[in-house]
């Protein structure tokens, strides 16, 4: 229960921040890419105890998870990242830190490492329904 | 109702720092006055003042704050605890993305810098600190305008040395500082052996906090904490921390 716990502190902190004196949430829609191979359990679990921390009630939190997307800045070609063929070492990295990423992978076509991350980094959007 | 949001951890990083007293930043817009060196003996001087002190390497792209420490990146880990429990390096709490990158270049273009800073500025679980020393790298770029956007109690340390190249940066970076309402500490005048600089603080209504002299041997002193603790760069930052321990009215 790493980052999730972090990332969940951050969510609940952003969505008390949002609301101000709302305290009952109807939904929750999290869009999270899925370069950091977050665990969605881990981090619906501690928003729960979190958001239970802060005195709030969310009856559903539901997660809508997006593929990693990347291009290149030399060749323009664009590819998609399967998380589960890279070395654990790496993925750990870029759970952590994505842009570690820049450190490990080059351009499948030219080899470059002037690459972006175009989607399916962090969270993405956050919708509150209440 | 509903609301559309979209990066939760900015606003993250005011909780995350709650427990530091004061976060000081080295900066300079020109590069090579001696910022990394500074900043480093600066958080080190602390530790030996018996200060609890934490050191940020804000250089992304070529962070150097673990070679003036003499800390080889393959072996930096941390722990993990709701986030990243930094480090303990010579009684400092230090995180680098070296941490992650394990000294390797990872060439960042300026979204990803910002993207950094947010991940690394909101999962760092730092301790009670008295102090947060960061490094920040050359230029005036995204992680500087980061820096003054998301860290209210920021307090800022200005390196130069008496070159007219680093001068005409430094004037302009002050001007800048000023504008965007950050507090200036004081000038640091580095390589030099007379006060020249002092003018120039004068001018622009900032503090001098002295002259560092150049010491060819100095070099020879990197990564060697009992050597740097040994050099005229060690005595002059000491003395400097001192002065810096007790200014409260910023």
């Amino acid at each position: 229960m790493v980052h999730e716990w972090a990332l969940a502190e951050s969510i609940v902190e952003y969505v008390v921040k949002t609301l101000g004196e709302v305290r009952q949430i109807k939904k929750l829609l999290i869009r999270i890419g899925k370069l950091q191979s977050i665990d969605l359990e881990i981090l619906e679990f501690a928003l729960g105890e979190l958001f239970r921390e802060r005195g709030l009630s969310v009856e559903q939190i539901e997660f809508n998870e997006i593929d990693p997307r990347l291009r290149c800045n030399r060749c323009g070609f664009e590819w998609s990242v399967n998380m589960d063929s890279l070395e654990h070492d790496v993925r750990e990295a870029i759970h952590f830190l994505p842009e570690a990423i820049y450190v490990y992978l080059k351009c499948s076509r030219c080899g470059s490492k002037d690459f972006s991350i175009t989607s399916g980094r962090g969270v993405e959007s956050i919708e509150i329904l209440w | 109702m509903k609301y559309y949001g979209r990066d939760p951890r900015i606003i993250s990083i005011p909780r995350r720092l709650e427990k530091i007293k004061r976060v000081i930043a080295f900066m300079s817009n020109k590069g090579g006055v001696g910022k990394t060196v500074l900043s480093t003996i600066t958080a080190l001087s602390l530790v030996d003042k018996q200060y609890k002190t934490g050191l940020l390497d804000l250089d992304f792209v070529n962070p150097s704050t673990h070679v003036v420490l003499g800390v080889d990146p393959s072996k930096l880990v941390f722990e993990e605890e709701k986030g990243i429990k930094p480090p303990v390096i010579h009684g400092i709490e230090y995180i680098s993305i070296t941490l992650f990158t394990k000294g390797v270049l990872a060439p960042l273009r300026g979204e990803a810098l910002n993207e950094v800073f947010a991940e690394i500025l909101s999962i760092t679980n730092w301790g009670e600190l008295d102090y947060l020393i960061i490094d920040t790298p050359p230029g005036f770029s995204d992680e500087h305008l980061d820096l003054i956007n998301y860290i209210d109690k920021l307090e800022v340390v200005i390196v130069s040395t008496p070159s007219s190249l680093s001068i005409r940066s430094v004037e302009n970076l002050i001007d800048l500082m000023k504008n965007h309402g950050v507090r200036i500490n004081g000038l640091i005048e580095n390589m030099s052996s007379n006060s020249s600089l002092k003018q120039l603080c004068l001018s622009r209504g900032i503090r001098y906090l002295g002259n560092i002299p150049y010491d060819p041997g100095f070099e020879n002193s990197i990564g060697f904490i009992n050597k740097l603790k040994e050099t005229i760069v060690w005595r002059k930052v000491s003395a400097i921390v001192d002065y810096l321990s007790k200014v409260t009215n910023i």
